[in-house]
């Protein structure tokens, strides 16, 4: 089968799998351009891994289209699986190898000739600050390093694609960084990295990102995009009684949302005109001295904002 | 078939063992202790077993009896009795094994033959005292009788051909070699491969170019090697300790355990395509370890078997090697001989690796 170059790294139309009768990925449609890093935000369960699963041909769709790299799959997997990196969300190298163990058996499975992998390994333990771990078993290195370790095992090869799932799960904020500065090494060399997570500040940094819910793609877009289509939504709500205040805007209309941050009241307005006058008002009536003013969306406002509209719709129709 | 790929499933199979002590130690260890277990603790000579007397007749020729099967050294006839409600009670209590009764009109029957003249009541809740006690009744009494006999009757001779000493090692040792290799291979294949599944390393693997059958293939690779080690150490240990002899070919023997040792490697793997966690592959394991062990005729007498057993045990490898063995060590039989044998195994083999690597999955669904 002839490999279609279409200039995108991924396209999935309509594509869905479900598990006996839970469908995880429901008519999911997705166009990944090259050279970027892709986000997948989405709660447990919203289907990012099973996505993912999907795209590399490790899980056979239950319906849909999917052409990674201009390889269909799951027909031409095999082709696919020497030009994808894919890091797992547990460890899953062997952590009864060291890591320079562990790094020749991924150069091999790859088929690199020897020099090759003498030279790529050298390259990758200095690149990923593994030097002086080389002769350390994987299973007692620190979480950060593991991530490290996972990654250098996924781009020896130096793949077109590397697809993450959910990669710093396991690890602490400022090994979150490096990793990130990493990855943006790795797209500035071409590479196309698809990662799922759910923190929304490493959404932030992606250049595209797909909220995912409960199987569906719920919004997509550049963050800040998605951040913009919210502008005038979100209000900031200063009280002496939040408690009371919140009582009084979660069953007010055209209110979505309500959480409290620090000592504010973060409000999600489904109908942006006019609203924080209305909200202020409202609050007056009830007898509470506040300051409503409108905010800057972020990521979490977004996230709220299109998963709960899909929950209610949901909900109602159960 | 990637030839750099497979060499690196093996040498992280090694490097993996290397690290795993405890797999290590029962490579050695397992066939040490079974063989000193099999070899000293399961020996089938019954001797001295306790016994009573309840001798009715009272005369001299029934003394000379009692006095000669005491001689035998099978029975101890460690009380006398007068009723045979007594047998019952020393019986029941499990005091004695067995019991030996002389008729009052022992000397009659002797000369009439219309009855057997001795009777031996035997604890049946023990089928290996049964065995003995059985034994016991129909060989002595022929030879002890015959002076008192008229006509005697047929003598028959017991000529034990090879095992002359009835040593039980000697038959022991060989199908131990197959009880072994079955025990250990078919687990640690089994166990070995289920753990990348359980351990996550699958996950990552499938997404590489690795195929199903370089990844099986070399991890079974290393085994065959350790399988051909522990046939040394029971082979040595059965020569050293046990003087077990090795009548036919060294070469053969090593064949047969070769092919052996693919059959049971051809198993865990099939096992291993059944089961998703390292307990669930060693459940199985066991689960076709027991029959193997029990119907293959290395612990029971295979014709002995009603057929619904014996076809059964024809499908396991371990009855053909038994017979391989058995027939190389013992009878100085060459594989050519034993052809049919090895066939089965070779077409185990074929069958069960094929329908394991039609199953091993590509994908994680």
């Amino acid at each position: 089968m002839p490999r279609t170059d279409t200039g995108n790294a991924i396209v999935a139309r309509g594509l869905t799998r479900r598990f006996g009768n839970l469908v995880a990925v429901d008519h999911l449609d997705l166009t990944v351009e090259r050279a970027q890093v892709y986000g997948f935000l989405g709660p447990n369960g919203s289907g990012k891994s099973t996505t993912i699963r999907m795209l590399c041909g490790l899980l056979l769709p239950s319906a849909g289209d999917i052409e990674v790299l201009g390889f269909k799959i799951p027909q031409q997997a095999d082709e696919l699986k020497r030009r994808i990196g894919y890091m797992t969300q547990k460890f899953s190298l062997y952590e009864d190898l060291t890591v320079t163990e562990n790094l020749e058996f991924v150069a091999a499975v790859h088929e690199l000739d020897r020099a090759r992998a003498k030279a790529r390994i050298g390259e990758l333990v200095e690149r990923y600050a593994l030097r002086d771990l080389r002769g350390q078993l994987a299973g007692t290195l620190s979480g950060g390093e593991k991530q490290r370790l996972a990654l250098a095992a996924a781009v020896l090869h130096e793949p077109e694609l590397l697809l993450l799932d959910e990669p710093t799960s396991a690890v602490d904020p400022q090994s979150r960084r490096e990793f990130w500065d990493s990855l943006f090494a790795l797209v500035d060399a071409g590479t196309t990295i698809l990662v799922s997570t759910h923190f929304m500040d490493e959404a932030e940094r992606c250049h595209r990102l797909a909220i995912l819910d409960h199987g569906h793609l719920v919004a997509d877009g550049t963050p800040r995009e998605l951040m913009d289509s919210l502008s005038g939504h979100v209000l900031v709500v200063a009280s002496t009684d939040l408690r009371r205040a919140r009582e009084l805007l979660e069953k007010f209309p055209g209110v979505d949302a309500c959480a409290q941050i620090g000592a504010h009241l973060r409000v999600l307005a489904s109908d942006g005109a006019g609203v924080r006058e209305r909200i202020g008002a409202h609050l007056r009536e009830g007898g509470v001295e506040a300051k409503v003013e409108t905010a800057a969306p972020n990521l979490e406002d977004v996230f709220v904002s299109v998963t709960r509209g899909r929950n209610e719709h949901a909900e109602k129709a159960a | 078939m990637n030839l750099r790929r497979l060499i690196a499933i093996v040498v992280k199979e090694l490097r993996q063992l290397r690290r795993d002590r405890l797999t290590f130690a029962m490579i050695v260890g397992i066939p040490t202790m079974q063989l000193l277990l099999f070899g000293y603790a399961i020996n089938l000579d019954i001797r001295h077993l306790s016994a009573a007397v309840l001798d009715q007749a009272q005369t001299a020729q029934s003394r000379e009896v009692v006095a000669q099967l005491q001689q035998t050294g099978v029975l101890d006839f460690s009380y006398r009795l007068r009723t045979t409600q007594e047998i019952d009670a020393l019986l029941r209590a499990g005091k004695i094994s067995a019991a030996l009764v002389i008729p009052p009109d022992f000397e009659r029957r002797i000369a009439v033959q219309d009855e057997p003249p001795l009777q031996i009541i035997v604890d049946g809740s023990d089928q290996v005292v049964q065995q003995a006690a059985r034994q016991l009744g129909a060989l002595p009494l022929t030879t002890l009788l015959a002076p008192l006999q008229a006509t005697p009757v047929n003598n028959v001779e017991i000529v034990n051909f090879y095992n002359p000493e009835r040593r039980a090692p000697v038959n022991t040792v060989p199908g131990l070699i197959g009880v072994i290799l079955t025990m250990t291979m078919v687990l640690f294949t089994a166990m070995a491969i289920v753990r990348e599944r359980e351990r996550g390393n699958l996950e990552f693997l499938i997404a590489t170019p690795l195929s199903p059958a370089e990844l099986t293939i070399g991890k079974v690779l290393p085994f065959i090697a350790i399988g051909l080690i522990q046939v040394t150490v029971v082979l040595a240990l059965g020569v050293l300790i046990f003087r077990v002899p090795i009548n036919g070919s060294l070469l053969d023997v090593y064949a047969a355990s070769f092919v052996f040792i693919i059959a049971s490697l051809a198993l865990g793997v099939f096992l291993s395509t059944l089961a998703n966690t390292q307990f669930q592959s060693m459940q199985l394991a066991f689960f076709t370890f027991l029959p193997q062990i029990l119907l293959s005729g290395f612990m029971f007498p295979f014709a002995g078997m009603p057929w619904p057993a014996q076809w059964l045990a024809e499908i396991f490898p371990m009855t053909h090697f038994v017979r391989l063995i058995r027939g190389i060590m013992l009878r100085a039989a060459t594989l050519a001989e034993l052809w049919p044998e090895l066939a089965a195994l070779g077409a185990f083999c074929v069958i069960v690796l094929t329908i394991a690597i039609a199953r091993t999955r590509k994908r994680l669904d």
